[in-house]
């Protein structure tokens, strides 16, 4: 029933942008109609231009986004637990937050030139620290009763982590995990706009160099779409499993 | 077991108590908020450490949490990931219980409590009281020398707490199970008690302890029961007792 009122919706959207281009108001190469874009699409998807940049975009994000969840979960867990480690890093991981990841490109390709390896750490340094942050606040919110009857159930140290915190934070990690991916996406795709050859937002950048408004509406859709993909597949699932379980109803 | 005396710095919030918990006894703790109950519970589950003073149980100090001590909170601070059956057996688990030895010991508690065969039930799906007595199952499946309970009924309707009561003594009946209740309810602690001990604030201490000799099953609404409560709560806010009755 979702899926239907939604297709209804955008077949509603893309029908209005067609009647729009249709009355020629804007110039045609500024403003192509969804027809022209699909056509452009289809040819950059039958070329193999389109499928190459979103396996290359798809791969730096998912690298730096296991990399941020390897560091950013054991990272909030550490934070929402020692007093000290929230103290000092906790700060530095606050006003890291207000960092725009973007701004860590050009100290990355100082540091590590015009490759991959400075995309990956302008993707890390902006999701592993919203998903660290996203933890924290998870645990720290935890009801303190959970520790205590674990504690007085015989439970301390690494298994007071892995059995009781990790499972009651899930509905917090599941916010942070998403937190991460779009913030991982989003800074990819601004690194890839302004530096990096290859992928989608590179794809984006010929297209206005080549003055092609079809290329970058196609491109512009597919990374909506993949958006829209990630957050209902992955990660609307994920959320569906976890609130079941709470018995949080389903939202 | 055996508690001796202690006394708990901060506003003084303890001072100076000596208690003596007998195997097989209930021992109510009663008394108006600030008086340090809770406190002294936690003391008991090693959540927290005295200043001055110890705490034995069978003649060694405590040291920290342990399995021979097992607490039933106010909410019951059950797990939401696990099932009812994970929630009981978590204790076992963490004391690496083999798997069949660890079911069958949760069967029986929840056969204990009145809840045999919802052990694959998720915790949202139960009632407050249901969930109580699966936190009461998770102490129980322990076997622990002493199970401590902070307010466990507060939290319940009148007629949930009632059902309650009738689970709990039941399981004193047929279990001898040691209990340390912490209430602030005196009717509660006369139903449930072998002993009342009458704690005041302000600095925490023990002010009366009662004996408590009436047949069991009690239930809330018995007149002897109801009379027993009104000599508490006469002592507790200084009313003189006019008959010196012994029950």
């Amino acid at each position: 029933m979702i899926l239907v009122r939604r297709l209804v919706f955008f077949a509603a959207l893309v029908a209005f942008w067609q009647l729009l281009a249709m009355r020629h108001i804007w110039d045609e190469t500024l403003f192509p109609g969804p027809l022209a874009v699909g056509r452009t699409l289809w040819g950059l998807i039958a070329d193999g231009t389109l499928p190459d940049a979103v396996a290359v975009s798809l791969r730096r994000v998912m690298l730096g986004y296991l990399v941020s969840l390897v560091i950013g979960v054991p990272l909030g867990i550490l934070l929402a637990r020692q007093k000290l480690a929230d103290e000092t890093l906790g700060s530095l991981v606050t006003g890291f937050q207000s960092l725009p990841s973007i701004c860590w490109l050009p100290l990355a390709l100082l540091w590590f030139g015009l490759n991959d390896r400075a995309i990956l750490f302008v993707v890390v340094m902006g999701s592993m620290v919203s998903i660290a942050a996203a933890v924290r606040d998870g645990v720290h919110n935890l009801p303190p009763t959970y520790v205590r009857a674990a504690r007085t159930m015989g439970t301390s140290g690494l298994r007071l982590t892995t059995d009781v915190l990790l499972p009651a934070s899930l509905p917090a990690l599941m916010t942070g995990a998403k937190l991460g991916w779009s913030y991982a996406w989003r800074a990819l795709m601004s690194g890839e706009l302004l530096f990096v050859s290859l992928g989608l937002g590179h794809m984006l950048m010929m297209g206005r160099e080549l003055s092609d408004m079809s290329q970058v509406l196609s491109v512009m859709v597919v990374i909506v779409a993949l958006g829209l993909l990630a957050d209902n597949m992955v990660f609307g699932s994920l959320e569906r499993l976890v609130r079941r379980r709470w018995g949080l109803g389903t939202a | 077991m055996r508690g001796v005396c202690r006394r708990f710095e901060d506003v003084v919030a303890l001072q100076d108590v000596s208690l003596e918990v007998f195997p097989g006894e209930t021992v109510m703790l009663a008394g108006p908020s600030g008086c340090g109950k809770s406190t002294l519970l936690n003391l008991v589950a090693g959540l927290d450490r005295p200043d001055a003073g110890e705490i034995l149980i069978d003649g060694a100090p405590i040291q920290g949490p342990g399995p021979d001590r097992s607490l039933v909170f106010q909410d019951g601070a059950l797990f939401p990931w696990l099932s009812v059956r994970g929630n009981v057996e978590f204790g076992l688990k963490q004391a690496r219980v083999p798997r069949r030895e660890r079911s069958e010991r949760a069967a029986r508690a929840l056969e204990r409590v009145g809840l045999g065969g919802f052990e694959g039930h998720a915790i949202h799906e139960l009632s407050g009281g249901m969930r109580q007595r699966v936190a009461i199952a998770r102490a129980l499946v322990m076997e622990p020398r002493v199970i401590l309970m902070d307010e466990s009924f507060s939290a319940l309707d009148a007629l949930t707490r009632e059902d309650l009561y009738g689970v709990l003594q039941t399981l004193q009946a047929e279990t001898g199970a040691t209990i340390l209740f912490v209430t602030h309810n005196v009717r509660e602690s006369i139903v449930l008690g072998d002993r009342v001990v009458l704690m005041a604030p302000r600095p925490g201490r023990v002010q009366r302890t009662f004996e408590v000799d009436l047949p069991r099953p009690r239930h809330i609404d018995d007149v002897t029961v109801a009379r027993a409560a009104q000599r508490v709560s006469n002592e507790m806010r200084g009313v003189p007792d006019p008959e010196e009755v012994v029950w």
